[in-house]
């Protein structure tokens, strides 16, 4: 790591005293406002959610609540009305969970085999598939939107909650491969040598010695996966039907329905709702999370 | 006794590559081979080739009479030491020392029973529960090789095992190797590049060049009369001197600069073609006096350089166009630019031919 | 044969991933690519009638102005979460005490879902109640930011907030790409005396080209593909006045069932991904072969 401030000698640094210590606190200013640019969204739709109706017409939008009400919340998660049903957010984010764990779990285990073949067990062709994969990440899905429409009818599967994860499974194969096999390319192929010579197959190689090894990708892995999956709207919207849309697509119902008033505070509370789960993945585990982001764009 | 590993007219290529060419060795029990040879000369490759872990083009490789040619790694009765180690690093050392055996289903009394074994041998008891991570170079190599020791395997292979590490524990760890051989007798095959590990630790050396055997002998066969130029270059540190010569009739001629050229007499010579290449060691030029014999020969040569390198005192003169070097005594007292006799010792030399590189005698 | 399942097991473990991708990737791209060349309306029909749907594409205004709005966007969002990325990216490497929760901050965003950023950018933007109206409230009677319903300023908008959720990212790139210069290069150029920024501007952002590229790949990626945003903050209106070439492909596709146009806007949509990204793999691929 380069850390300039801390490499800089005193001899190699022009200025100092006032003047240094001017620029010091223009930089942290600057900072600071830009962290401001970021935030401002995030307390405009916390405050909001907190505010009833009347407040948010009558007040300013950074003003802080003056009565804190949850009723927003409480309509976002069970009252809110995406189109005929008026069930809230909660069926659907429900939806959304049973979506993504099995998705996230089925492509995370085949990517990590796949990287697994890729990377130690090379075979005449194994790159041209890897290349192959890879290009797949790079596609529109726009491109297969409408042949997987009428697939997922001929397999009965349209509209479904399978469905769904189906397409995503499919679709997030490339990235999860990508992954682990940048990962383990990093391993000497001695090791499997070893292994090898010790008496270990494929499957024993893999479990005994590469899975508890991959406990960082791994996390990487699922992390981006589950972020992907969770916000994904394009394919929500294209293959669910109405019982088993996911919440993004309920949650843009609910902004976008036009009957009755316009409930800013739901919108609010229901955005944050819809938000929360890949959010709270960022706080608790934002290192892997940059890890995917940098891994599946500057590896690609 | 049937040999404990035989290779017949191996070869392996990779598409249109030939790596390895037309290979038969063979080693018997207790034997020490070593495979030495620049990179990419197809040593390690022909190693993999006898653990199974890469497939032949074809040949035969026997291990104890058995034919293992298509046969997987595991059950060739074989143990493998990897230039990195290859210590699987979520494991403890026990643990990587075990693993073989719990793979195989062994009991765990036995498998705690060779362990201990093992680990006495190797001094590495103190520290069985740390992670190869927390071990120092020195210490992982003695892991892997306990990994090894550990199978009891009809052959061992070692893959560059000392390469990772520095000059000391290398030369260190390097006459560990050979007690254990000794003390084992067990049958070893070891890769290197080193061709001064090769010289101490072999009691059978092959010299390998472009996927091609160059020579098989003993260490001595090897350093004292080499196959080839090539041979001839590679081995020994530093290098045999190869000085342009001609022959007339059962002398020796070779130029240097500002005098007449020397004239050497070797009835070995009567019958090779005119050009050829004299190899000497440097050990076998010195100062006139110590040595003696009808072989001894002596000739008055310009210094060019003078190495004092402690115990001996390395001299460079320019002979046939060639930058020579002598090894002196350090007393002997040598200056550069000064004229000074050498005694060139016939009896060691070797003749090859310029082209092919032959050995002529 | 255990033998021979040995040592094909490897291959078999990639086969499903490879069938798939060869007929869920290429299989559905040839099968877009056929039914761009029919008359396919609600159904699609399979006999070819040439490049009857890139007329009508070509011709269509409202197409006209999703790939206007493509390149107008994808222009400004590039070039300012670029710049932007790159500038918080540098501020952010004056050994700051904060850095990681500053860091933390400006990278939530790419958590979220671009339809919630869509929706809290909606009311933010919103003239009624959001900014305009705050900012009236305070006294600047006057004051107008309607660009939410202007079908001149609206792509603005989903700009505005494209660069919200993304820069964070773009800085994070760049941030890794800073700290990852060879530190006695710098240490030298310290040493000859060379002051900060003539560091910066000589030596490491030059050093930095292929995290450039990667940046642009991605973003341009992200621009192409921009459906959820426009959805939720403009839903591609005023009229058609946001439309991109995601919202129009969708918009045949299912809510006008028009398959033939659908499929061609898709090849389209693919072909100007595959003019930036293959290049790029290319050079990637070969790099790494080499």
């Amino acid at each position: 790591m380069t850390d300039l401030a801390a490499s800089a000698t005193p001899a190699a640094r022009p200025r100092r005293g006032a003047g240094r210590i001017a620029l010091r606190w223009g930089l942290y200013l600057l900072l600071c406002l830009f962290a401001l640019y970021y935030l401002l969204p995030l307390f405009v739709m916390v405050t909001t959610s907190l505010k009833s109706l009347d407040e948010i017409r009558s007040g300013s939008l950074v003003a802080l609540p003056r009565d804190i009400t949850f009723e927003a919340w409480r309509t976002a998660w069970s009252g809110a009305c995406t189109g005929i049903q008026c069930e809230g957010l909660r069926p659907y984010f429900w939806n959304s969970v049973l979506l993504a764990v099995p998705a996230v779990l089925i492509s995370t285990v085949v990517g990590a085999l796949n990287g697994y073949v890729v990377a130690q067990w090379r075979f005449r062709g194994a790159n041209i598939i890897f290349s192959l994969m890879l290009f797949g990440c790079f596609i529109p899905f726009q491109v297969v939107l409408l042949p997987m429409a009428r697939l997922l009818g001929l397999m009965g599967i349209a509209g479904t909650i399978p469905g769904l994860i189906f397409v995503h499974v499919i679709y997030g194969i490339g990235f999860t491969t990508l992954f682990f096999r940048n990962y383990y390319v990093t391993i000497p192929s001695e090791l499997v040598k070893a292994a090898k010579v010790d008496g270990a197959g494929f499957f024993r190689i893999f479990f005994a010695i590469f899975m508890p090894l991959s406990l960082p990708i791994l996390v990487v892995s699922v992390i981006w996966q589950f972020t992907q999956i969770w916000n994904d709207f394009l394919f929500g919207v294209s293959f669910s039907s109405a019982g088993t849309q996911p919440v993004t697509v309920a949650l843009n119902n609910i902004v976008n329905s036009t009957t009755g008033v316009k409930a800013y505070n739901v919108d609010m509370a229901a955005a944050i709702i819809a938000a929360l789960p890949t959010l709270l993945v960022y706080i608790v585990a934002g290192k892997y999370f940059i890890r995917g982001l940098t891994a599946g764009s500057v590896k690609g | 006794m049937a040999p404990i590993l035989e290779i017949s007219k191996l070869r392996k290529s990779y598409g249109s590559t030939e790596i390895l060419k037309d290979i038969n060795v063979s080693i018997d029990k207790g034997d020490f081979l070593v495979l030495v040879g620049p990179s990419g000369c197809g040593k390690s490759t022909l190693l993999n080739c006898i653990a199974g872990l890469e497939p032949i083009t074809g040949g035969s490789i026997l291990i104890d009479g058995q034919d293992m040619t298509h046969v997987s790694p595991k059950d060739r009765n074989i143990a493998m030491v990897f230039q990195s180690y290859a210590l699987y690093p979520t494991m403890s050392v026990a643990k990587n020392i075990t693993f073989g055996m719990k793979v195989r289903g062994v009991d765990q009394a036995t498998q705690d029973r060779k362990l201990r074994e093992v680990a006495q041998q190797l001094q590495i008891e103190a520290y069985l529960n740390r992670r190869p991570g927390q071990l120092s170079g020195g210490q992982r190599q003695r892991v892997a090789m306990g990994r090894a020791l550990v199978r009891d395997p009809k052959l061992f292979l070692f893959d560059e095992p000392l390469s990772n590490l520095d000059a000391k524990l290398r030369v260190e760890m390097r006459s560990e190797i050979k007690k254990l051989h000794h003390r084992l007798g067990a049958s070893i095959v070891y890769v290197t590049h080193d061709q001064i590990e090769a010289m101490t630790l072999a009691t059978k050396i092959v010299v390998m060049k472009g996927g091609v055997i160059q020579q098989i002998g003993t260490p001595q066969e090897i350093y004292n009369r080499p196959a080839n130029l090539f041979v001839a270059d590679f081995m020994g540190s530093p290098a045999m001197n190869l000085i342009p010569a001609r022959v007339r009739g059962t002398q020796v001629e070779i130029d240097r600069p500002g005098a007449a050229p020397i004239l050497l007499s070797d009835p070995k010579v009567a019958g090779l073609p005119e050009n050829v290449i004299l190899g000497l060691r440097p050990e076998d030029i010195a100062e006139a006096g110590y040595r003696a014999g009808s072989d001894v020969q002596q000739a008055a040569c310009q210094i060019d350089l003078v190495e004092p390198a402690g115990a001996d005192t390395y001299v460079v003169s320019t002979l046939g166009g060639k930058a020579v070097t002598a090894r002196l005594h350090t007393e002997t007292r040598a200056a550069p630019g000064e004229s000074l006799d050498l005694a060139f010792d016939l009896g060691k030399v070797s003749y090859f031919e310029p082209d092919s590189g032959r050995r002529l005698n | 044969m255990t033998k021979w399942f040995e040592t094909h097991l490897p291959k078999m473990v990639l086969a499903p991933s490879f069938i798939a991708v060869l007929i869920f990737v290429y299989g559905f791209i040839a099968w877009t690519a056929w039914v761009s060349f029919t008359r396919s309306k609600l159904l699609p029909r399979y006999d070819l009638d040439g490049v009857i749907q890139y007329e009508r594409l070509f011709a269509s205004p409202r197409w006209d102005t999703a790939m206007n709005n493509l390149f107008l966007f994808g222009a400004l969002f590039i070039g300012i979460a670029m710049v932007l990325g790159l500038a918080l990216a540098i501020l952010l490497d004056q050994r700051i005490r904060i850095e990681g929760a500053i860091r933390t901050i400006y990278l939530y965003p790419m958590a979220l879902s671009m339809i919630v950023t869509g929706t809290a950018w909606k009311w933010i933007l919103n003239p009624g109640l959001g900014i305009e109206a705050t900012v009236r409230g305070w006294g600047f009677e006057s004051f107008t930011f309607d660009w939410l319903v202007n079908p001149d300023f609206a792509i603005y908008t989903i700009v505005l907030a494209a660069i919200w959720q993304s820069s964070g990212f773009v800085m994070a790139l760049f941030l890794a790409g800073l700290r990852s210069v060879d530190g006695e290069i710098i240490k030298a150029a310290q040493v000859d005396g060379i002051p900060t920024w003539r560091i910066y501007s000589a030596i490491i952002i030059p050093s930095m080209a292929p995290i450039f590229l990667s940046a642009f790949i991605v973003l341009s990626h992200l621009a192409i593909k921009s459906f959820d945003l426009v959805i939720a903050l403009t839903g591609g209106g005023p009229g058609y006045a946001t439309d991109l070439p995601a919202t129009y492909m969708y918009a045949m596709a299912f809510s006008r069932g028009d398959i033939g146009q659908a499929a061609s806007s898709a090849m389209i949509m693919m072909l100007v991904v595959f003019a930036i990204v293959v290049p790029y793999l290319y050079s990637e691929l070969r790099a790494k072969n080499d």
